[in-house]
């Protein structure tokens, strides 16, 4: 990998024997990122704006089937296919290694949705609203995006950056478990763990080498940051 | 050859066209007053077609309208289909505009004189259609009040736009073949310019006198003219291939399965120039019929084009061989995935653009009689046409509608807002080709007459010999 310009690689690791597939996640993300609400009728046509998805499969054969469950979000990929393609820069890396994703810069013109072998970033199709009293919790960390732009997870940035000016104040780094994202925090099976790949010694690195660890699409070369745990040592039936 | 040329370029359109008399019939001014018929005042049916093609672009620019006050769901796109009709017609345009580079630049490279009375109608083809394509990207964005965030401008905030993506390598090669052919038509007009400039009056005269920028045809300015016309030929070749090669790249630079593929940038420009040729064919047709120009639009040249067509269409067949069989042979699941779902969902489409592109010209096209039966050319070339956009059409929708994970799968069928404005861009292509033929010479004068001064003999003691001897 290139050298490394800042003393954090943020990554996450997915246990997928632990998902129970509840959705808890998914709300945490909606409430968190001012992401809009959709209603049936946008849902209906598969425009829906969830920035984290979770996907269910089915294994076996009838009367032995499984079901088993896949959140997909943004890998947040070393080599993003999604940021080369964007002609305006609004698809970016940052030195953390997040991909971000400037909205005010954003033209729409969908490149990035396309290349993104994942299909995890959103196009805010419609102008949305948030009826009262939703409009109360939208939060003030970050923006409410316009119809016309291209959306995604961030890794919740704003709690990153919060933990990390916190830290810088009192001269340390960000420690281990300081920081989550709202999906991590949220998820009663602690299935999310959320942290800095390039501290070994954090929960996260150290999950990351598991011999379950696998990671999505990985033979094309797009290094994603998020690892999942290959689940099946108990099934959810 | 200049001093010949200099006294068909006078504007004494009465003289009689004295040295070449031989076996020549007509008078200059007579072939002046047959090419530029289409320079009479307009007639009520081209008012009527004018307005009937005005307000399909209306219609075009409410739907258009419709779309920026709205949003985007008014369009059929959705996740994971997030291009649709609008690239398909960006890339058909872009190939169209193939056309007058093939037809001008390249048969004047190789010397065909059979092109001279189509070239000007291939090149203004050129020109409007490379606009009507640049229109489509822009209609396409999400937030189009700041597509300028696309162009590389100075500003405050030392932004600048990301020259690692293929759109903006569009952006470039679009502009730059808009300048270029627009240069090459115009260029290539002069001398006409300076002809009409002689025969008109009022406003017309003030404007050709603008554009004709004092061409009096000495043979000095002719000599000029002809090394500047066969070296923007030359330049415009090149240009063309890349234009369309870049618009190859924004799909093979992808990993996106189905895209990802050497041959897109040769395959997309083969394409194009099939679809240029086709759109030659049909605009010939027209035209001869439009302005009685049947004795300069002979069954000699549906009868070559319709050789070219016959090349190029085996040659697009190869590319779309070559695609499908190294896909096949690599058997990559995912990618083979995209192509039997294409094959599945598609299958009428599937099949008519194989019929329109390679089966019913390279069968009909072997036949000298087909090939000289205007009827047979028009149905012909209509349908390659029609075949094209399908294959643009086949190349994004499926490999985006079923790429990498099964869950994401999904389909896009267009919205009446994305029918329109395709229908609105062939009317405004259209609209803008009928005020063409109206302002301008739609046949390039000078160059026919110069093939007939080519062609003209000379008595020279008993024998006859050619008036000139060479080309360029
Ligand atoms: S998962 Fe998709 S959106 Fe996220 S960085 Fe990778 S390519 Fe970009």
């Amino acid at each position: 990998m290139e050298k490394m310009t800042s003393p954090y690689k943020w990554g996450m690791v997915i246990d997928l024997d632990r998902c129970t597939g509840c959705g808890a996640c998914v709300v945490a993300c909606q409430a968190e990122n001012n992401v809009g609400l959709c209603d049936k009728k946008e849902i209906a046509e598969g425009r829906d704006m969830h920035w984290l998805r979770i996907e269910r499969f089915w294994v076996g054969e009838y009367p032995d089937v499984r079901v088993r469950f896949l959140p997909v979000l943004c890998q947040h990929c070393h080599d993003a296919p999604c940021e080369p393609v964007c002609p305006v820069y609004a698809s970016y890396h940052n030195p953390d290694g997040l991909n971000g994703q400037v909205y005010n810069r954003c033209v729409g013109t969908r490149y990035c949705g396309n290349n993104c072998p994942y299909a995890v970033r959103v196009f805010n199709f419609y102008p949305h609203d948030w009826p009262k009293p939703l409009d109360n919790q939208l939060s003030p960390d970050i923006t409410v995006r316009s119809r016309g732009v291209m959306e995604k997870c961030t890794f919740c940035v704003q709690r990153i950056r919060r933990a990390k000016e916190e830290a810088k104040g009192e001269g340390r780094m960000v420690r281990d478990g300081e920081v989550q994202p709202a999906c991590a925090q949220t998820c009663p099976a602690e299935a999310i763990v959320f942290g800095n790949m390039a501290d070994p010694q954090s929960r996260v690195a150290r999950l990351s080498r598991s011999p379950r660890r696998f990671r999505l699409l990985e033979h094309l070369g797009t290094h994603p940051s998020v690892y999942y745990l290959k689940g099946g040592g108990r099934e959810h039936v | 050859m200049s001093e010949s040329h200099e006294s068909y370029s006078s504007h004494e359109s009465h003289k009689t066209n004295g040295t070449h008399a031989t076996n020549e019939t007509k008078t200059v001014g007579q072939l002046n007053d047959e090419l530029l018929s289409s320079l009479r005042p307009p007639t009520r049916r081209w008012y009527l077609l004018a307005f009937f093609l005005g307000a399909v672009v209306a219609w075009g620019l409410f739907a258009f309208t419709w779309q920026v006050t709205h949003g985007m769901y008014v369009t059929g796109k959705d996740r994971p289909v997030m291009w649709g009709f609008y690239i398909t017609g960006f890339v058909f345009w872009v190939g169209l505009s193939h056309s007058g580079t093939m037809v001008s630049a390249i048969l004047r490279l190789s010397r065909a004189n059979w092109r001279r009375p189509i070239l000007r109608a291939a090149e203004a083809m050129t020109v409007f259609s490379i606009t009507v394509a640049g229109l489509f990207p822009l209609i396409h964005l999400g937030r189009n009040w700041i597509f300028y965030y696309l162009i590389p401008y100075p500003n405050q905030r030392g932004l600048w736009p990301n020259f690692r993506s293929a759109l903006l390598w569009d952006v470039t090669a679009i502009t730059s073949y808009i300048i270029g052919s627009s240069i090459f038509l115009y260029l290539g007009m002069l001398p006409d310019l300076a002809v009409v400039r002689d025969r008109s009056h009022g406003w017309r005269r003030k404007l050709y006198t603008v554009l004709a920028m004092g061409w009096r045809g000495t043979a000095r300015e002719w000599v000029v003219y002809h090394q500047a016309s066969t070296l923007m030929a030359a330049l415009i070749i090149p240009v063309a291939v890349s234009v369309h090669s870049i618009v190859a790249w924004d799909f093979a630079v992808t990993v996106v399965p189905g895209w990802h593929s050497t041959i897109f940038p040769p395959y997309f420009v083969i394409g194009a120039i099939l679809s240029g040729v086709a759109a030659v064919i049909t605009l010939m047709i027209i035209i001869r019929r439009a302005f009685h120009l049947e004795e300069y639009l002979t069954p000699l040249h549906f009868d070559n084009m319709g050789k070219i067509l016959l090349v190029i269409s085996l040659l697009w067949s190869y590319a779309y061989f070559v695609e499908v069989q190294t896909t096949w042979y690599a058997h990559e699941p995912i990618e083979w995935e995209v192509f039997s779902f294409m094959a599945n969902k598609y299958t009428f489409l599937l099949l008519l653009m194989l019929v329109g592109n390679s089966l019913l010209p390279i069968t009909a096209m072997c036949f000298k009689r087909l090939r000289r039966s205007i009827g047979v050319m028009l149905s012909v070339s209509l349908l390659v046409n029609v075949a094209m956009f399908i294959e643009r059409f086949l190349i994004i929708v499926p490999s985006l509608s079923h790429k990498n994970m099964p869950f994401i799968w999904g389909s896009y069928r267009p919205s009446w807002v994305e029918i329109s404005v395709n229908i609105a861009a062939l009317a405004g292509f259209a609209l803008l080709y009928t005020f063409f033929a109206k302002l301008f010479p739609i046949v390039a004068v000078t160059d026919v007459r110069e093939l007939e001064v080519r062609e003209a003999r000379v008595p020279l003691g008993r024998a006859e010999v050619p008036t000139v001897a060479g080309e360029e």
